[in-house]
């Protein structure tokens, strides 16, 4: 095999190492500033029982539960834009995130969580699957880039009066800080088992996507023309389908809704790929990852009153990303 | 092998309630290997839609086509596309790719993508692109390149497919006179090796010099399917475009050239 070059080949290691840094320093800082060492002795078990639990109950799920999300929404995001042939497309701005947030508030809000808590990645992720369903089918008769963001913000919009309509009818006395902590996202007070329930659906997603990076390669040239170069069709749509649906069900799950890290992590690694939208997958995964376990930090970081949501962080860089890119995108199209 | 053959190849549009729109009706072509095919016709005669029917791109309402004998509906798109390759008019770009990767997606068919080509991939590649004239061009972005360019890009992917079957829309319609007359060289030089090659072209003097047959079609019907020397006569090229030609010989084939507008109907005449 000859692999052909501008492909940096640094690009993995270097993305590996600085997310492995990055979810270390996130071990590291918190109200118990823990030093390299501390953490380091923790690890491997010599440490004290405070500074373990510390380590190994608190701050590493609340990383590893921020890695797995940032890593689902990256890649979906990467395969949705490679799909749709859209660069503002990710399971945010797509409502994606929104569907599977008010599937599992659903669950939770009507009580069947409490004697079923495996029901909400279930919901999260028919939430997931019924969006990108919808918009693969919407994507077929909308020609635009805009159409088919518009089509994102009505699914949100919908999605939110959906939530909003559960509060009222819920049974169960609801918090509204409940509600916060899904439609703004969080990774705080995470534990192990959290991620263990939405950790197969996060990584079936992905195994899905890593099968079509060719087909997304070709279809960089348009639909017509990939077909006629054999590609089929429908077996991509159907396994983006799943494989973002899957992955963003998973990610909604374990932190609700984080926006704009599936938007911004795969323009971050595409020019270090030279534009392959399939070979964009496994970079924007990994840095989806690091995006969104920095983000965590910096909510912890910094002494806002009460701690910022995820959620709320990641929209307040990567709105403003999102609104560059439109500018960038219409500077493009006329002239 | 690089046969292809329609028979009765009908394809229609639109429910029947609001009125259908028959784009081909009743299309026989039979083309074998080493055979160069122009086809011609007005804009709307339903020439790229024969195209398209080709490539299984349009359900067809009656026919069939066979490729190789076999049934083009009962080929998988890989099988398919290694028999097949089809350049159609206009192709959006949807990403800055660099023009080797855009020419390294024609392998996709033989398994490669432009981060792992086999060294056949890699040759196939290499040589489409120095037969189009892009070997300097290898590592530039492709929005950079002005619209000749990119049309060579895409032709040179269209070569680097390898199908024995060449489906070209309008290959040249973006290009130079020299880069016209090299990309019909390579076209020419393709059926020479015993592949197919259906052209539509909208250069009557080029499809004259190249095309071993010339198909014209109107209104999704085949006018006639004739040699060059036939084809190209004043009275078939007003059936076809409604223009006055006078056709002069002394180039050693068949060279139209247009002399006027025929006014078929007085009430919608064409301003000149």
């Amino acid at each position: 095999m000859i692999n052909n070059r501008p492909v940096n080949r640094w690009l993995l290691p270097l993305l590996a190492v600085i997310l492995v840094a990055a979810m270390a320093a996130a071990v590291m800082i918190g109200p118990t500033y823990l030093s390299l060492g501390d953490t380091l002795s923790a690890l491997t078990g010599s440490g004290d029982t405070l500074t373990q639990t510390i380590v190994f109950e608190v701050r590493m799920p609340r990383a590893v539960a921020a890695a797995i999300t940032g890593a689902a929404l990256g890649i979906s995001g990467a395969a949705l834009q490679g799909l749709l042939r859209n660069p503002l497309a990710e399971p945010g701005v797509l409502g994606v995130s929104a569907s599977a947030a008010t599937a599992a508030t659903a669950v939770i809000y009507f009580g069947l969580a409490t004697s079923a808590p495996w029901l909400v990645p279930i919901a999260s992720l028919c939430g997931a699957l019924f969006a990108t369903a919808l918009i693969s089918g919407a994507a077929f008769r909308m020609r635009g880039v805009a159409s088919l963001i518009l089509f994102g913000v009505a699914l949100s919009a919908l999605s939110g009066a959906i939530m909003a309509l559960f509060v009222n009818l819920a049974p169960n006395p609801f918090s509204l800080s409940d509600l916060i902590n899904w439609t703004a996202g969080s990774v705080a007070n995470r534990d192990w088992g959290d991620i263990g329930f939405a950790l197969p659906f996060v990584a079936l997603g992905v195994l899905l996507l890593m099968t079509i990076r060719r087909q997304l390669a070709v279809l960089s040239l348009g639909e017509d023309t990939a077909h006629g170069l054999g590609v089929d069709l429908s077996r991509v749509r159907l396994i983006t389908i799943l494989g973002a649906g899957f992955a963003t069900g998973g990610a909604v799950a374990l932190a609700g809704m984080v926006g704009f890290i599936g938007l911004v992590a795969p323009h971050i690694v595409r020019p270090a790929v030279a534009y392959d939208p399939g070979a964009t997958l496994v970079p924007a995964a990994i840095a989806g990852a690091i995006l969104t376990v920095l983000a965590d930090i910096g909510i912890r970081l910094f002494p806002w009153g009460n701690e910022l949501h995820l959620g709320t962080l990641a929209a307040l860089v990567g709105a403003p990303v999102f609104i560059w890119l439109v500018f960038k995108l219409g500077n493009a199209r006329h002239g | 092998m690089a046969d292809l053959s329609l028979t009765a190849v009908s394809v229609v549009v639109g429910s029947t309630r609001a009125g259908s729109n028959r784009l081909l009706d009743g299309i026989n072509l039979n083309a074998t290997g080493g055979e160069f095919i122009a086809i011609l016709g007005e804009n709307g005669a339903g020439k790229s839609t024969l195209l398209k029917a080709i490539m299984g791109l349009m359900p067809l309402a009656t026919g069939t086509i066979l490729v190789d004998g076999q049934p083009l509906s009962a080929l998988s798109p890989r099988e398919r596309a290694l028999r097949l390759a089809w350049l159609p008019q206009s192709i959006p770009l949807a990403w800055p790719l660099r023009v080797f990767d855009a020419v390294a997606l024609g392998r996709f068919a033989h398994g490669g993508t432009p981060r792992a080509l086999s060294s056949r991939d890699h040759a196939a590649v290499t040589a489409a692109m120095a037969a189009c004239g892009l070997s300097d061009f290898i590592n530039r972005s492709t929005p950079t390149l002005s619209g000749g360019e990119i049309a060579r890009v895409h032709i040179a992917r269209t070569f680097a497919s390898g199908a024995p079957i060449l489906l070209v829309d309008e290959p040249v319609a973006a290009l130079d006179p020299g880069h016209r007359l090299a990309v019909m060289d390579l076209l020419k030089q393709h059926t020479g090796n015993g592949g197919t090659v259906i052209a539509v072209l909208h250069d009557l003097g080029l499809a004259a010099r190249y095309a071993d047959r010339i198909v014209g079609i109107r209104h999704g019907r085949l006018v006639f399917d004739l040699p060059p020397e036939t084809a190209m006569t004043a009275s078939n090229m007003a059936d076809l475009f409604d223009v006055h030609v006078h056709i002069d010989t002394t180039p050693g084939w068949p060279q139209p050239v247009l002399i006027s507008q025929i006014i078929s109907d007085p009430a919608d005449p064409v301003e000149n």
